[in-house]
């Protein structure tokens, strides 16, 4: 499907999700969740998993979504997507954008079943993971998306595995779109839904969203610290399109990963008086494998 | 020794000293405290324990499902949605005779979502082949964990542990804490029984054809019915050795006299004895028939307890939905036809979805079934938020 | 038996607060019960916490609907949330505000005592969570639970110096309540 550059590069601001939810000031999932609703557009269906967003946005009698919104499990977003898509091809309805949500959780962890599935059978979905690192809605566990070092309520000695590579796995599927992104870059964001939801098949999109709570920073670090996460080297920004990575955001300047971990909570433990641990060498070590892998 | 703490954090530590080989844990509110509290033991070196981060309830129980087979202590815990997500190996541990222990901190079911308490979960596992004990408050939530290794590790069947979510969970309260040689000295180490051992080939988990399914489900029908011996046994020896009851098949409370019985189990029996003893002030002889182990069924102490009695009401945090009280129809079902056709046997549905309980609602319910019998009622019911079509 | 209800927004550490009193009755030789009441979001949101306190067995689980006690750690909770319901007419609100009582315009019974508890939180903690002071300024006034119990309840929950400095806005609050 043709758009053109004028669209593509247009930001969106329709409050298809508004606000009077009750994020925590700061959520970068809540703005998220704001940018990929209005880069849809009101032709949209939001099949959300149970987590944050979805508890903070939904409660009965004041839901904040402007779009259709079906919320089943915890594990189950691309499943019940795949559902309302074949729906449509069978009552020959649409077109319409059906956009699978969930968090790190219920997308890597126990929603991966279905995710696969979903990405297998090809169907014309976007999946978008709000990845905020742990299991933010219960109180802080730990995901298989929790960065090694972190301090979650069950790695409370430090998290010693590393962060799962959904995007890899997602484009092993053999799907046509696989994206990350930020909220501090809204345009990059935008645009880069507006695409997927131009290509015909199952996409992905992994957006990186602090967690003021969770991570241990004031809420108005959100952008600053989703700018370091990327300028580290520890968020690269891509796409991979048909298989091949490309549009890799580059970092002209490498910030060293202490910049980005000073600020954080889950991070504190790792600097005895402000010295770095063995740790922060290894966190280093990770932030310059992704920078040789995607030649930031 | 006697501390005030959060329930989570007593069953954390309790479980602790049972010494589990293995843990496995997956976060769902509102049982989060007690894996986090046990991550923190383990992480601290207090419990040499393999604790494992899984990505689901559904290996959250696979995976203990896995260690018990290896001849390892194994325990998880979970609630409400993780609980039904992992009904297919619940099957399979019973099934197994695997003798894993798991906390349920009860809460109700989707949809819609509900982080509050009731007991559709646990209920919902009723007839899978797993003693189900249900906690009164803290204390039993604690003692009933070190009980279930116990009586798990004697009958072969596993135990699920029943504390109302939130309610208990996160409720500060006194409870004493045994030292870790005392529970040492009750809770022996695990003999496993059968498991995969290259030493000793044996298959487990086989399938079984029509020529032989029948009698696995006849078996373990009448393991769970014998392990009320083991049960009682566990819990009074429990009374000798830590000088306090708790568990058991059911607990009486002012019955002798009473008018009225009332019958149900866990938290809620807390704000019943504290309405008997205001109403005896009043004058009313109301008494408390409270079950701790639900399955088995304490069919025959039921019956025994109350034939004489001619006016009882069941009030309960569960219901199934087409057909009425579950722990009602249970308790119906304990006394023969034949006798006495005008007792009373009335039910109430209470709590759902964390809906408070007052004692204002209590009092309510007594009054009505002393004037008549109840079919079915929903305790509280708002009906200014159903349609009238609905009603 | 006593009854508390606390009231407040997500992240005051209003749960905090009733398992500090709770602790701190224990060690003073009482009974005590603490359960929180909340939504299912994290920051902001309304949360109330309640205290029982007795000489014998608390055995009751329903929430606290006619309070002895309210201690309101956000003012402004007042207009949009039925804080004073179920209040016993000769009762008292503690409440976190730096205005008197009588410009509060409370239509109550109860008394009423007023606390600047985030600016001296902010002041001594460095962080706007007022619950020690509010703890410091109700057991003052009530004499409820013994401070030394109070000191020792925030030391065993938060070691070191955020415990320090809680202690610290606690004893500020009952030096403010005792000039009064």
């Amino acid at each position: 499907m043709n758009i053109s550059e004028e669209e593509l590069n247009r930001v969106e601001k329709k409050d298809l999700f508004t606000s009077g939810h009750r994020a925590c000031g700061g959520c970068a999932q809540a703005l998220a969740a704001r940018l990929v609703q209005d880069a849809s557009g009101e032709n949209t269906i939001a099949c959300v998993a149970t987590g944050c967003l979805e508890v903070f946005s939904s409660p009965y009698p004041d839901p904040s979504w402007r779009v259709p919104f079906l919320h089943s499990l915890f594990e189950n977003a691309a499943a019940v997507a795949s559902g309302v898509e074949a729906a449509y091809k069978a009552l020959n309805k649409g077109p319409v954008n059906i956009i699978a949500q969930g968090g790190d959780g219920s997308t890597a962890d126990i929603g991966l079943q279905c995710i696969s599935g979903m990405f297998e059978r090809g169907h014309n979905i976007l999946y978008v993971c709000y990845d905020n690192e742990a299991y933010m809605n219960t109180g802080v566990q730990r995901s298989s998306f929790t960065p090694y070092g972190a301090r979650t309520s069950t790695t409370p000695m430090g998290n010693r595995t590393r962060k799962k590579d959904l995007p890899s796995i997602a484009a092993a599927h053999g799907i046509p779109y696989v994206a990350t992104a930020t909220t501090d870059d809204f345009k990059d964001l935008q645009r880069k839904v507006k695409t997927a939801l131009s290509i015909e098949g199952p996409k992905y999109i992994h957006i990186l969203v602090p967690c003021p709570l969770g991570w241990g920073h004031h809420g108005e670090l959100s952008i600053e610290i989703s700018r370091l996460a990327k300028d580290t080297g520890l968020f690269p920004i891509f796409e991979i399109i048909d298989g091949k990575v490309t549009n890799v955001r580059k970092i002209p300047v490498k910030v060293p990963v202490e910049e980005y971990l000073k600020p954080q909570g889950r991070f504190r433990h790792l600097f005895k008086k402000g010295v770095p641990t063995a740790e922060v060498a290894e966190i280093q070590a990770i932030a310059n494998q992704n920078i040789e892998r995607f030649n930031l | 020794m006697l501390k005030q703490v959060e329930g989570s954090y007593a069953v954390a530590e309790v479980v602790a000293m049972c010494r589990p080989n293995v843990i496995s844990a997956y976060p769902i509110t509102p049982q989060t405290h007690i894996v986090e509290d046990l991550a923190l033991i383990v992480g601290e070196g207090r419990l040499d324990a393999e604790y494992v981060n899984v990505e689901s309830e559904f290996s959250a129980a696979s995976v203990v499902l896995g260690a018990s087979a290896a001849g390892a202590r194994a325990y998880t815990a979970t609630s409400s949605q993780g609980l039904l997500l992992m009904s297919e190996v619940i099957y399979c541990i019973a099934g197994m005779r695997l003798p894993i222990v798991l906390t349920c901190a009860n809460r109700a079911i989707s949809a819609p979502l509900s982080i509050w308490n009731d007991q559709q979960d646990s209920m919902a596992l009723r007839d899978a082949g797993w003693i189900q004990l249900h906690a009164e408050d803290n204390q039993e939530a604690a003692d009933l964990h070190i009980q279930a290794f116990k009586i798990a590790e004697q009958t072969f069947l596993p135990v699920m542990v029943c504390m109302d979510g939130f309610i208990l969970t996160h409720a500060y309260e006194p409870v004493d804490i045994p030292e870790p040689k005392e529970v040492d000295a009750f809770l022996p180490p695990f003999k496993a029984k059968h498991i995969v051992d290259p030493r000793y080939p044996r298959g487990i988990g086989l399938f079984a054809d029509p020529r032989f399914y029948m009698e696995t489900r006849y078996t373990l029908h009448r393991a769970m019915e014998k392990s009320e011996t083991v049960i009682k046994e566990v819990s009074s020896d429990f009374a000798k050795t830590f000088g306090r009851d708790s568990g058991g098949f059911i607990k009486t409370y002012k019955l002798k006299d009473a008018d009225l019985v009332i019958i149900s189990m866990g938290s809620v029996v807390g704000t019943i004895k504290e309405m008997i003893d205001r109403l005896e002030e009043e004058g009313k002889k109301v008494g408390l028939l409270q079950i701790c182990s639900y399955r088995p069924f304490p069919r025959y102490e039921i019956y025994n307890a109350l034939k004489d009695k001619m006016n009882i009401v069941v009030l309960e945090k569960s219901i199934s939905l087409g057909r009425g009280g579950i722990l009602a129809s249970d308790v119906r079902w304990s006394f023969p036809r034949a006798e006495k056709k005008d007792r009373n046997i009335s039910s109430f549905i209470a709590g759902l979805g964390g809906r408070n309980i007052p004692m204002d609602d209590l009092r309510y319910m007594v009054e009505k079934v002393e004037k008549e019998p109840v079919e079915i009622e929903f305790l509280g019911l708002k009906k200014e938020l159903i349609a009238e079509k609905d009603l | 038996m006593i009854e508390i209800r606390i009231h407040g927004r997500g992240g005051q550490g209003n749960v905090a607060a009733a398992e500090l009193l709770s602790i701190a009755a224990f060690r003073d030789g009482k009974f005590a019960q603490a359960f929180p009441s909340f939504g299912a979001e994290r920051i902001g949101a309304p949360v109330q916490a309640f205290v029982r306190i007795d000489d014998k067995k608390i055995r009751t689980r329903e929430d606290v609907r006619t309070p002895d006690y309210l201690i309101v750690q956000d003012e402004f909770l007042i207009d949009t949330v039925p804080v004073l319901d179920g209040l016993k007419p000769d009762g008292l609100i503690v409440i976190n505000s730096d205005r008197k009582p009588e410009d509060l315009n409370i239509k109550t019974t109860a008394s009423i005592e007023t606390i600047a508890a985030t600016e001296i939180a902010l002041e001594i903690i460095g962080r706007p969570i007022p619950n020690a002071v509010m703890i410091g300024a109700f057991c003052s006034v009530t004499g409820l639970v013994s401070l030394d119990a109070v000191q020792v309840a925030i030391m065993g929950k938060f070691p070191g110096r955020v415990g320090e400095n809680n202690v610290a806005a606690l004893e500020r609050a009952v030096a403010i309540m005792q000039k009064r």
